[in-house]
C-alpha cells in the first residue's frame, strides 16, 4: 500500500481509480443480477409477472389502458395470450412509434426478459395463445418442406408474395417480408393473426402443418438464387425494368460504337 | 415559303478525314493485333463454357453483389457471353479500323414504272381477263363464288369438337345441399369451433376422392370461410341467415376476372384481390368498394350438422367467377 | 490450288444453275447509311433468331401437357406436389439438363429484349417519319410484328405452368368469356370445355412453336425485303438528298459490323441470363385456380394492359338476363383496339392532314416535325400511366405508398398528362426550332467576351460550318392546306366539315420556326 501511495498525486491517478471503481461496480452488478435471472420457478413466476406489470404501466398502459382494457387507439389486450406479446414486442413493433399505417418491425426496445415478463403479465390477464414450445418449433425434424410450400401458397403467398418477400395490402398497409424472421415468431403470428394478419387456428392449419410453414420459409431464405441473382424475388415488373436498362442500355451504347468513326 | 425563298445551299459530302490506320503501318499493325486479342478472349470464353460443362452442378461460389451462385449454371452463361460477344467486338473493331471507311453514295431510282411498262401491265391484266371470260360468262362467276363460299365453311365446321358448348356448366359447382365444408389442403371436416374471431380458412367441398381433385372442379368450388362477430356483420335478414354464429362463406373466385381472392385484412374486414386491387367489405356480403370488379363474391348459405360440422345449406344462388352474356345479373 | 481458285469453282457451279452472279453483282455492293438509332431493328432481327435458336433446344424436352403427374426429379421443396408434365418437364429442363436453365433464361430475356427493341425501333421509325411513302406498308408489318410478339410472348410464358402464367391465363380466358353473345362459346372451344381444362397448354404450343414462328418468319422476310429493296432512309446532311444513299457498302463493312452485331446482341443476353435469374418457376409452384401470389404481374410489354384493367371503373350493364362487362371489354379490348388500330393507320392519317403524296428518303429530326412528335410523346405518356398503375402493388410497397392512391393518381392521370405531354413536347420543338435558327443566323456562343474600343462588351459568335448550317435548315417547311369551304360561286363544298377538320390539323400540323433562307444569312452578314 505504502508503495502504491507515493503515486496518490501522479496525474494519472484520477483517471485510473474512476476506471477501476467503475470495473468494481459493473462487475458486481453484473455478477449480482445474474443471479436473477435464472429458471423461473413457480414461486419466481409472480415475481415475473409482477415485474411485467410494472413494464407494463410504464411503456403500454398509455395507449392500452392502465388495465389493458384499450382505449380509443390500442385494442384490449384481455385474451390475446403470451404469444402476442412475445411476436409484438419481441419483434419490436411495440411500442409503436409512428402512428400512420401499421406497427413496423424494428429494433425491439426491451430486453427478452422483460419482453417475456410482459409476456406473462398479458397472460396472466385471461387465457390466450401462448409461446410455443421447443417441441411445437421442431421443424426441421417434425416439419416437411414440400407440404410447407404447398400450405405457404394456399395460405400465405397472397398476402406475403410466393416467395415470402412481402406484398401490398389496402390503403398503404403491407404485408412484411417473411425473410430473416425468427421461426418462433412466425408461428406465432400465424396463431395470433397481428395487426392485418388473419388467425390461423390450430385447426384449420395444425401445429405440424405450421412447422411445415417454417420449414419452407427457411428454406427459401436459404435457397441460393439459381441461375443468376435474384432482382427481388418480385416477379415480372424488376425483370422488365433491368431488360429495358441493363440489357437495351449496353446494346444501345455497343450500337454507339459501332456506328462512331474510328480515330 | 421555302418555294419562294432560296434555302442555304448543300456544301456536298465533306472532306474524307483518315485513320491512323489508313496512312501509318504501324498503326494498322496494332489495329490487326487487338483485333486478334478481342478473337482470342472469345476462345477464352468457349475455353470456359467447355470447362463449365463438367463442373458438378452443387457447388456454389460466393460473387460480391449476387450473392452464393450456382459455379456451373455461372461458368457456362459468362463462357458463352463471353465467346460470343467477343467475336462481334473482334468483327466491329476490324471494320471501324482497317475495313474502308469511305462514304459511297449509290443512287435511288424511281419506283414508279415507266410509262409503257405501266401500260403494257395493264394491257397484259386485261387480255387475260378477257380471255378468262370471268366478265362475259356470270353463270361460272356466280357458281364459283358459291362453291368457293361453302368449301369454307368445311374448316370451320371441322372445328367443332375443339370444345363443348358450355350449357349450364359456368353456372353450377359441386356446392349442393348437405355438402360438408373441409380445408385445403388437409381435407379435414370444419366444426364451427375450430375456428376463432378473426380467423380465416381456405375451403374446399368433401368429395369422395380428395386426392384426386380436379382443378375444373377447384376453379369453381374454391371458398373462403371467415369468421368475425356476430354483431360486426351489416347484412339484411336473408344474408345474415346464411351465416352462422359469426361465420360466413364467399367465393374465392374474383367476380371480376377469376384469379383467388384470398388476402383477407383482419382488422378491416376486407378482401382483397391481388390482381386488380378489387376490395370488397365482409360485413356487407363482400360488397365492391374498390377496383374494377362490379359484383360482390357470392356468398353460400351455410350451417351445421348435428355433430357442428360446417355443411352448405344450399347451393350458389348465382354463378360464381367472372362474368358473362348470359348471367343473368 | 489458291483460295481464289476454289472460290471461283464453286461460284461456277452455283451460277450455272441459278444465274446469281446477276444479282447478287449488285447486292453486294449495295448501300446501307450508318447511324447507330438504325440498329435497334436489327437488335430486334437478332433476338428474334436467338429465340428461335434457344427455343428449339428447349423443345427436345419440354413436354406441353396438362396431364397430372407427381414430382419425382431434383428440386426437394417440390418433392411428391401434384403438378402439370408441362410444369414438371420445365423443373426438370431448369434442374437436370445441363444448360437447361441457361437455355430458359436466354429465351425468356431474349423475348423482353426483343419486344422492347420493337417498341425502341418503332418509336425511332414514327419520330423520324421512316413510316411516310413509299414504306407505309412496311410500317403496318410492324405494327403487325409488334402485336402478334405481345401474343407470343404472353403464349411463351405460359406454357411452363406455373402460379403466375397460369392467373394470366384465368385473366385471359375472362377476357375472351365477356365478349358479348358469343363469349362463353369461344372460351369453352378455346379450352376444350371448362378453365383450366387439359387441351389449353398443349393447342398454345403449337400457336407458340408452328403458327407464330411461321408468321413471324413471312412478316419478318417481307419487311426486310422492303428495306432491302426501298432502300434504307437516311439522315439529312450535307452530300444527302432525297435521290441517294450515303453509306458504306455491304461486303466487306456491313456484313461485318452488322454480322458482329448479332454475335455482341446474342453475348449479351447470354451475359444477363448468366447474371440475372428470370422467371424462377420452381418458386411460383405449380398453377392451381385457388392460388394466387401477392404482386402478380404479366410481362413488361403487357403490363401496360394490366395497368388500364386496373383502373377501369366497376362498370357492368345488366338487361333482360344478360349482362356486358365494360370493366374487361374496354380497357381488355376496345381501347387497345383503338390504339393499335391508329397507330398501323398513322401514315395515311398523317398524309390526310398534310396532303403531302410524295415520296421520302430523307428523314425528319424529330424537332422539325413539332406535332408528330408531341403526338408520340402523348402516347409514350399514355403508356407508361398504363404501366404505372401495372405495377402499383409493388410501387406501393416499395416506396411506402398506397395502391388506392396510385390508383387514384393513374385514373385521373392517363387522362391529364398525355395532353399535358403534347403541349409541353410540341413547345420543345418548337423552342429547339428557334434555338437552331439562332445557330444558324449568329453562330456558336464562344463563351469568350471581348472589349470593344467603345468601351461595350460583346459575346464572340463563331459562326457555324457551310456543313451544319445545311443542316440545320434543309428541312422542308410545308404550308398548311387550303380548302376552301365554298367554291368559286359560293356553294358550300361537299365534305365541308370533313374539310374544316382537315384544316384545323393542317394548319396545327405545320406550324413552325421559319427557317433562315440564305437571303437571311446575306442580310446578318452585311451588319
Amino acid at each position: 500500500m505504502k508503495r502504491l501511495s507515493r503515486y496518490r498525486r501522479h496525474k494519472a491517478a484520477g483517471p485510473a481509480l474512476l476506471i477501476f471503481a467503475l470495473l468494481a461496480i459493473g462487475t458486481t452488478f453484473n455478477v449480482a443480477s445474474a443471479q436473477t435471472a435464472a429458471q423461473t420457478t413457480t414461486a419466481d413466476r409472480s415475481a415475473l409477472i409482477e415485474e411485467g406489470r410494472q413494464i407494463f404501466l410504464k411503456g403500454c398502459s398509455s395507449c392500452h389502458g392502465l388495465n389493458s382494457e384499450g382505449g380509443a387507439i390500442a385494442p384490449s389486450l384481455v385474451g390475446v395470450g403470451a404469444a402476442s406479446v412475445d411476436f409484438q414486442v419481441g419483434t419490436g413493433r411495440m411500442p409503436m412509434a409512428d402512428m400512420s399505417t401499421q406497427a413496423m418491425r424494428k429494433e425491439p426496445l426491451y430486453t427478452p426478459e422483460e419482453t417475456a415478463a410482459l409476456a406473462a403479465y398479458v397472460a396472466s390477464l385471461a387465457p390466450g395463445p401462448e409461446i410455443p414450445t421447443e417441441e411445437q418449433l421442431n421443424y426441421e425434424r417434425d416439419g416437411s418442406t414440400a407440404e410447407g410450400g404447398e400450405l405457404f401458397r394456399n395460405n400465405c403467398a397472397m398476402c406475403h408474395n410466393f416467395a415470402g418477400q412481402g406484398g401490398a395490402l389496402t390503403q398503404g398497409k403491407y404485408a412484411p417480408t417473411l425473410m430473416g424472421i425468427e421461426p418462433k415468431h412466425i408461428y406465432e403470428a400465424m396463431v395470433t393473426g397481428p395487426q392485418s394478419m388473419p388467425v390461423f387456428s390450430d385447426k384449420t392449419i395444425t401445429p405440424e402443418e405450421k412447422m411445415s410453414i417454417i420449414k419452407w420459409i427457411k428454406h427459401a431464405e436459404s435457397e441460393p438464387n439459381l441461375g443468376g441473382a435474384s432482382l427481388g424475388r418480385v416477379g415480372p415488373v424488376t425483370e422488365g425494368l433491368l431488360a429495358w436498362t441493363l440489357g437495351l442500355g449496353i446494346l444501345i451504347g455497343v450500337a454507339v460504337w459501332l456506328a462512331m468513326k474510328a480515330r | 415559303m421555302s418555294n419562294e425563298i432560296e434555302a442555304i445551299k448543300d456544301p456536298g459530302l465533306p472532306a474524307h478525314v483518315h485513320r491512323k490506320a489508313d496512312h501509318d503501318p504501324v498503326a494498322a499493325k496494332r489495329a490487326e493485333r487487338q483485333v486478334a486479342i478481342l478473337f482470342g478472349i472469345s476462345s477464352l470464353g468457349t475455353l470456359l463454357l467447355i470447362a463449365s460443362f463438367f463442373i458438378p452442378d452443387d457447388i456454389f461460389i460466393f460473387v460480391p453483389v449476387m450473392g452464393n451462385q450456382n459455379a456451373h449454371q455461372l461458368g457456362l452463361g459468362l463462357g458463352m457471353a463471353i465467346s460470343l460477344f467477343f467475336i462481334g467486338m473482334g468483327a466491329i473493331h476490324w471494320a471501324k479500323t482497317l475495313m474502308p471507311d469511305q462514304e459511297v453514295i449509290a443512287h435511288r431510282h424511281e419506283f414508279r414504272s415507266p410509262d409503257s411498262d405501266r401500260k403494257e401491265f395493264v394491257d397484259a391484266v386485261k387480255e387475260g381477263a378477257q380471255a378468262s371470260g370471268l366478265g362475259r360468262r356470270s353463270l361460272i362467276k356466280r357458281s364459283l363464288g358459291a362453291a368457293l363460299g361453302l368449301s369454307a365453311l368445311s374448316p370451320i365446321l371441322l372445328l367443332r369438337d375443339l370444345g363443348p358448348l358450355p350449357g349450364n356448366d359456368l353456372k353450377e359447382t359441386s356446392w349442393k345441399a348437405g355438402t360438408y365444408l373441409v380445408t385445403d389442403p388437409g381435407n379435414r371436416r370444419i366444426k364451427a369451433s375450430d375456428l376463432e374471431v378473426g380467423a380465416v380458412a381456405q375451403v374446399l367441398p368433401e368429395t369422395s376422392d380428395p386426392e384426386h381433385r380436379k382443378l375444373n372442379d377447384i376453379a369453381k368450388d374454391a371458398l373462403l370461410l371467415i369468421r368475425l362477430r356476430p354483431e360486426e356483420f351489416n347484412l339484411d335478414a336473408e344474408r345474415l341467415s346464411w351465416t352462422h354464429e359469426g361465420i360466413i362463406a364467399f367465393s374465392k373466385i374474383c367476380s371480376h376476372m377469376g384469379c383467388a381472392v384470398a388476402l383477407y385484412e383482419q382488422q378491416t374486414k376486407h378482401l382483397l384481390c391481388p390482381c386488380h386491387q378489387s376490395t370488397f367489405d365482409v360485413t356487407r356480403a363482400a360488397k365492391v368498394i374498390f377496383g374494377p370488379a362490379a359484383r360482390p363474391l357470392p356468398q353460400l348459405n351455410i350451417t351445421v350438422d348435428e355433430e357442428g360440422y360446417l355443411i352448405a345449406r344450399t347451393p350458389f344462388t348465382e354463378p360464381v367467377g367472372p362474368s358473362f352474356w348470359g348471367r343473368n345479373s | 490450288m489458291t483460295t481464289e481458285h476454289r472460290l471461283g469453282q464453286v461460284a461456277n457451279y452455283v451460277d450455272e444453275r441459278t444465274g446469281a452472279a446477276a444479282w447478287m453483282k449488285k447486292n453486294l455492293q449495295k448501300v446501307f447509311p450508318d447511324h447507330w438509332s438504325f440498329l435497334l431493328g436489327e437488335v430486334a432481327l437478332y433476338s428474334f433468331v436467338i429465340l428461335l435458336l434457344s427455343g428449339t433446344y428447349l423443345t427436345f424436352w419440354f413436354d406441353p401437357s396438362m396431364k397430372e403427374v407427381i414430382y419425382e426429379g431434383s428440386y426437394e421443396p417440390l418433392e411428391g406436389v401434384k403438378m402439370s408434365a408441362a410444369y414438371a418437364s420445365a423443373l426438370h429442363i431448369s434442374f437436370e439438363v445441363r444448360g437447361g436453365l441457361l437455355m430458359r433464361q436466354i429465351h425468356h430475356w431474349a423475348a423482353l429484349i426483343f419486344m422492347a427493341a420493337i417498341v425502341a425501333h418503332l418509336m425511332r421509325v414514327f419520330f423520324t417519319g421512316a413510316f411516310r411513302k413509299p414504306r407505309e406498308g412496311n410500317w403496318i408489318i410492324g405494327v403487325g410484328l409488334l402485336t402478334l410478339g405481345i401474343v407470343e410472348g404472353f403464349l411463351g410464358y405460359s406454357l411452363p405452368d406455373d402460379l403466375l402464367s397460369g392467373t394470366g391465363i384465368r385473366i385471359a380466358e375472362a377476357i375472351i368469356q365477356a365478349i358479348p353473345v358469343v363469349g362463353s362459346y369461344l372460351s369453352y372451344f378455346a379450352f376444350g370445355g371448362a378453365f383450366p381444362g387439359e387441351a389449353f397448354i398443349p393447342r398454345i404450343y403449337t400457336v407458340h412453336v408452328l403458327l407464330l414462328p411461321g408468321a413471324f418468319l413471312a412478316l419478318i422476310t417481307a419487311h426486310l425485303m422492303m428495306v432491302w429493296y426501298q432502300k434504307h432512309t437516311q439522315f439529312p446532311g450535307p452530300g444527302r438528298t432525297e435521290k441517294n444513299v450515303v453509306g458504306y457498302p455491304l461486303m466487306p463493312v456491313y456484313m461485318a459490323k452488322a454480322g458482329g452485331f448479332f454475335f455482341i446482341v446474342f453475348g449479351v443476353i447470354a451475359f444477363i441470363s448468366a447474371v440475372a435469374s428470370i422467371n424462377p418457376i420452381w418458386l411460383y409452384g405449380p398453377y392451381t385456380p385457388g392460388q394466387i401470389s401477392a404482386g402478380s404481374q404479366p410481362d413488361w410489354y403487357m403490363g401496360w394492359l394490366d395497368g388500364l384493367v386496373r383502373m377501369s371503373p366497376p362498370i357492368e350493364t345488366y338487361f333482360f338476363g344478360y349482362t356486358i362487362s365494360w370493366n374487361i371489354l374496354i380497357p381488355g379490348l376496345i381501347i387497345p383496339g383503338i390504339l393499335f388500330t391508329g397507330m398501323a393507320l398513322y401514315p395515311f392519317i398523317e398524309s390526310w392532314i398534310t396532303g403531302d403524296k410524295r415520296e421520302h428518303h430523307l428523314l425528319d429530326r424529330p424537332r422539325n416535325a413539332p406535332n408528330r412528335t408531341a403526338l408520340g410523346a402523348m402516347s409514350i405518356t399514355f403508356m407508361i400511366v398504363a404501366l404505372i398503375n401495372g405495377g402499383n402493388d409493388l410501387i406501393a410497397t416499395h416506396f411506402d405508398l398506397s395502391i388506392n392512391q396510385i390508383m387514384w393518381g393513374t385514373r385521373f392521370g392517363i387522362i391529364i398528362l398525355p395532353p399535358i405531354a403534347f403541349v409541353v413536347t410540341k413547345r420543345l420543338c418548337l423552342s429547339l426550332q428557334r434555338a437552331d435558327r439562332e445557330l444558324v443566323l449568329h453562330g456558336r456562343e464562344t463563351g469568350r467576351l471581348l472589349r470593344l474600343p467603345s468601351g461595350e462588351f460583346v459575346e464572340v459568335h463563331e459562326p457555324i460550318s457551310p456543313e451544319k448550317a445545311y443542316l440545320l435548315t434543309s428541312h422542308e417547311q410545308a404550308p398548311a392546306l387550303e380548302l376552301p369551304a365554298v367554291d368559286g360561286r359560293g356553294v358550300k363544298r361537299a365534305g365541308a366539315i370533313r374539310n374544316k377538320l382537315r384544316s384545323r390539323m393542317s394548319v396545327a400540323h405545320s406550324e413552325a420556326v421559319p427557317k433562315v433562307s440564305a437571303d437571311d444569312l446575306k442580310e446578318i452578314e452585311s451588319h
